[in-house]
């Protein structure tokens, strides 16, 4: 085995056991760490695909902000972990039953690799992902790309929408009210004496 | 590594996200955890043929899937947290309001 295999199976245990810790893990701090762990290998296996801009998205985006979030999210709730393990065992062999049923029959029908046993073939030397990536991106695929975007803004919209609450006693800034203010509600001029030592 | 590795590693990491989904049912967190796993193995798929092909689309592709993933997470996140809001909890046994 040379040393990409190396690197390949390395990774892919790692990504597996952690997978398999996210699922079986009481703790959901623990199972959310360990996500974070598959993420990371995950990222590993795609530098070694050459993907190395989506790897670093995956990394920063998917790690760094969406499970982030989750963690926020998992110790901001107070969970009561004893009732949400109930009936955890009583799926487990159907479960296990179907999800080896389903790795082999995949196995099966992918380990040829879709007919000429494909080789990689090796990119020039100065193959850039990422350059790759921004010349079909921002011409081809410019359409979904805006879509893409609407799609986010319509989930900040819909995230604030669903769990922002006003507290009565903020104090915020109305800009309208501001604008509208007029020079006899803030200055008041009064005439008075001018005070003489006696 | 040829590409059936690849595809073969997608496939036990989609494998372990429906495991996940059988035997998390009454958590949601890991639930959704569950779901970010398949997601993940539908990416790895996508990454492996687009290089073995040699077409950049499916790259532009899992770029998209990222992108609909994080607001899909997002989105069951703040429901998840208003939900707690209302009901103090997560069990999606106490979940039945909109049982007949």
């Amino acid at each position: 085995m040379d040393f990409t295999q190396y690197v390949f199976y390395f990774f892919a245990t790692v990504l597996v056991f952690a997978a398999f810790m996210v699922i079986t893990i009481r703790n959901p701090v623990k199972a959310a760490l360990f996500l974070v762990l598959a993420f990371f290998s995950a990222a590993g296996l795609w530098v070694l695909l050459e993907a190395e801009f989506l790897a670093i998205v995956l990394v920063l985006v998917y790690v760094g902000a969406v499970m982030v979030l989750f963690l926020f999210v998992v110790m901001m709730l107070d969970i009561n972990l004893a009732r949400l393990r109930e009936g955890f065992g009583e799926y487990l062999p159907i479960g296990g039953l179907v999800a080896v049923l389903m790795v082999i029959e995949m196995a099966l029908i992918l380990s040829d690799g879709f007919g000429t046993g494909r080789a990689l073939v090796p990119h020039p030397a100065d193959y850039s992902n990422t350059r790759e990536l921004g010349r079909i991106l921002y011409t081809a695929y410019a359409y979904p790309f805006e879509i893409a975007g609407a799609i986010l803004l319509t989930a900040i919209v819909a995230a604030i929408a669903l769990t922002m609450r006003r507290r009565p006693e903020t104090k915020y800034q109305n800009p309208g009210l501001q604008v509208r203010v007029q020079r006899n509600e803030r200055v008041r001029l009064v005439k008075m004496k001018s005070e003489k030592k006696s | 590594m040829p590409l059936s590795s690849y595809l073969i590693l997608g496939a036990i990491l989609f494998a372990l996200s429906v495991v996940g989904i059988f035997l998390n049912r009454k958590n949601v967190v890991i639930l959704l955890m569950a779901i970010e796993l398949n997601l993940l193995a539908v990416n790895m798929n996508f990454v492996a043929f687009s290089r073995f092909l040699g077409d950049s689309a499916g790259q532009v592709f899992v770029f998209f899937i990222l992108t609909v993933a994080a607001a899909e997470a997002a989105i069951g996140l703040a429901i998840l947290i208003t939900v707690f809001r209302n009901y103090r909890t997560i069990n999606v046994d106490d979940l039945d309001a909109l049982k007949g």
